[in-house]
């Protein structure tokens, strides 16, 4: 491996952002707790402040259960804040003594600010004034947009204070609205919407009229169809300055997920060969890897030879 | 720079893509028009449209002329590395005397509040601010001035978010495109095609749409994607991704929103009394007739309900796409 490559790359397994029942969200964190290869673990709903009462009961054992298998465990905030409850939320989660949070919204950076916090995914860092003014508020970690190429990503990498992170496995949140299509697709409104989306435990696939598989809709959040896979970028990356990997949670075996990058980050096994145990992994998902390559997202560039 | 606005009399924001479309919206009765440069600082970066540094000079001339205030919306994220021909926007937008930049990014608008203090800064719907928190962010550490509103607040919540937001002024869209997504947080074009708003100033381009022909009709493709299928009979609609047929549950719909436009017009008292202060109209790629007539249907509007007269039933269903209109996330059962 070139010496340029940093030693130690670090895993983060996102925050699940489906609306998985309480009990199986809780198991699956005991799991993740007891048997993952990860360094970090996100906590939180993501995607709809309707879905919080759930788990809420469950929080404090899956959060014992993390910090004690020695995982650092990081509180991620809500995306689309608007109502009074969701500003209370926020403003409640962004103080919490003790945790690393992780703003999904430029509103939980603003309270966080003065104090380290991480940034997640959906607030928009696209170039290095944006990312030298997170840090100057304390953002000590930041996971960039999906559609950056790696040309970006490098350029951000490469003068970053912060740890930068990038999104390597999983339907790739897209898109966030105030309408919710897991409802609307039954023929529900938001606000009676039976929490439907709790039967789309992967994301409900939105096929085209030509019956062409193109994106998953996650209630409120829209949701790429394709599993994004960088296994065979991730040395590239890292070379770039790249120093974490953002796995999401998928409704499969994420135990086996996260060794697999663990393994091909420590050069044990070769991209061709991950990405057909990742295949094997992940039954009947199509990868993506276009975004890094600086093409249309669902792109899927073959690795070069 | 001036100030922009008083409560009493909310000021109307209209589109101009080109100097004939501006001096249309100025002639037709436009408080604000807003602009921007040729290249993908702005999130209409579409061929043949927006200014050159001239085009605005003389822009900026015609309007002040005539008590019209001009806008320029630097909208789009910059790239990395690249910074510089956003930066370059924002100084020459100063220097040519516009009345307001329209801003997204953190990096940018902490570049203009540092270079340029005396500018008035706005946000842009592109920064999604949907909540206090995040508006005072923008408003405490740059001095924004102004947060044009994303579409995903009703009424009752822009209401009570410019209870809590004070001097900061609210702005928001009355007419045109709708967007379903929070805008500046939507890669779903670029999932596509390649290019989003974020980054290209660009939204479903042209250049990556299809009509193909088959036995039943058109289909329309947008990065190879079916967007939607039209009958010999129907007009085929341009596919933006958003607003395509696609199948969900086993049955075809319009899953996200149907091609439909903005329609705030009835709704301008209850806006006004939210205590918004400036209406925007979409459609800054739009022709001049369309600008015309839609800035001259708002304009009676807002003079009748300050008046103390109800808002005039003015029919704008032969310029709204597909002849349908919809108040959008305004009202909560579109939700």
């Amino acid at each position: 491996m070139p010496e340029n490559i940093p030693s130690k790359p670090r895993l983060t397994l996102g925050p699940v952002l489906f609306n998985w029942r309480p009990e199986k969200l809780r198991d699956f964190y005991f799991r993740i707790a007891d048997e993952a290869d990860v360094d970090t673990v996100c906590v939180g709903e993501v995607v709809c402040s309707k879905r919080s009462p759930f788990i809420a009961p469950h929080l404090p054992e899956i959060l014992d259960r993390l910090a004690a298998s020695g995982k650092e465990v990081v509180l991620s905030t809500l995306a689309l804040v608007m109502s009074k409850r969701e500003m209370d939320q926020i403003a409640e989660l962004s103080g919490a003594d003790g945790w690393l949070v992780e703003a999904n919204d430029v509103s939980a950076a603003a309270l966080a600010a003065g104090r380290p916090f991480a940034v997640g995914p959906l607030v928009n860092v696209y170039n290095e004034g944006t990312l030298a003014h997170l840090e100057r508020l304390g953002a000590v970690r930041v996971c960039l947009p999906a559609e950056l190429s790696a040309a970006a990503i490098a350029t951000l990498a490469g003068g970053a204070a912060a740890e930068i992170e990038v999104q390597a496995f999983g339907r790739l949140p897209l898109a966030i609205s105030a309408r919710c299509y897991a409802a609307r697709a039954r023929n529900l409104a938001k606000d009676s919407c039976q929490y439907v989306c709790a039967d789309d435990p992967d994301g409900m696939v939105v096929d085209t009229l030509d019956d062409e598989p193109f994106l998953a809709v996650n209630g409120t959040q829209t949701m790429s169809y394709h599993y994004v896979s960088l296994l065979a970028e991730l040395d590239a990356l890292r070379a770039g300055g790249v120093r974490r990997f953002r796995l999401w949670p998928q409704d499969v075996d994420m135990v086996g997920v996260a060794g697999l990058f663990r393994e091909t980050l420590a050069g044990a096994v070769d991209p061709a060969a991950a990405a057909a145990r990742l295949g094997a992994l992940c039954p009947g998902a199509d990868f993506a890897n276009g975004y890094v390559h600086g093409r249309e997202g669902h792109a899927m560039v073959e690795a070069d030879g | 720079m001036t100030s922009a606005s008083t409560a009493s009399r909310p000021e109307l924001v209209c589109p101009a893509g080109t100097p004939a479309a501006l001096r249309s919206a100025v002639d037709a009765g436009a408080d604000c028009v807003y602009v921007g440069f040729r290249d993908e600082t702005n999130a209409r970066n579409f061929p043949g449209l927006n200014f050159s540094r001239k085009e605005l000079d003389e822009a900026i001339g015609y309007a002040h002329g005539r008590g019209a205030k001009v806008l320029v919306a630097i909208n789009t994220f910059p790239r990395a590395g690249a910074a510089d021909l956003w930066h370059r926007a924002v100084d020459d937008a100063v220097g040519l005397g516009a009345d307001a930049l329209i801003l997204a990014d953190i990096g940018l608008i902490a570049y203009a509040a540092e270079r340029h203090p005396e500018a008035r800064l706005h946000l842009s719907v592109q920064a999604a601010a949907s909540n206090p928190a995040a508006i005072r962010f923008y408003a405490d550490r740059f001095g924004i001035r102004r947060v044009v509103l994303p579409r995903v607040l009703t009424v009752h919540e822009i209401a009570a978010l410019n209870q809590h937001i004070r001097p900061v002024e609210t702005e928001v869209f009355v007419f045109g495109g709708l967007c379903v997504m929070a805008e500046g947080r939507c890669a779903l074009s670029s999932y596509a095609t390649g290019q989003s708003p974020n980054v290209n100033g660009v939204c479903s381009p042209a250049a990556h749409v299809r009509y193909e022909e088959t036995a039943e009709g058109i289909t329309s493709k947008l990065g190879g994607f079916t967007i939607n299928r039209f009958g010999r009979a129907e007009p085929a609609g341009y596919p933006t991704l958003c607003k395509g047929r696609f199948v969900a549950q086993g049955k075809a719909s319009y899953l996200f929103e149907e091609p439909t436009s903005l329609n705030t017009l009835a709704m301008l008292p209850e806006l006004i009394e939210a205590g918004v202060t400036a209406f925007k109209i979409e459609g800054r790629q739009r022709g001049r007739a369309y600008v015309a007539a839609v800035v001259q249907a708002f304009r009676q509007g807002v003079d009748a309900v300050l008046a103390g007269r109800p808002v005039p039933d003015l029919d704008l269903d032969r310029i709204t796409e597909g002849g349908r209109q919809t108040t959008g996330a305004y009202e909560k059962t579109w939700r």
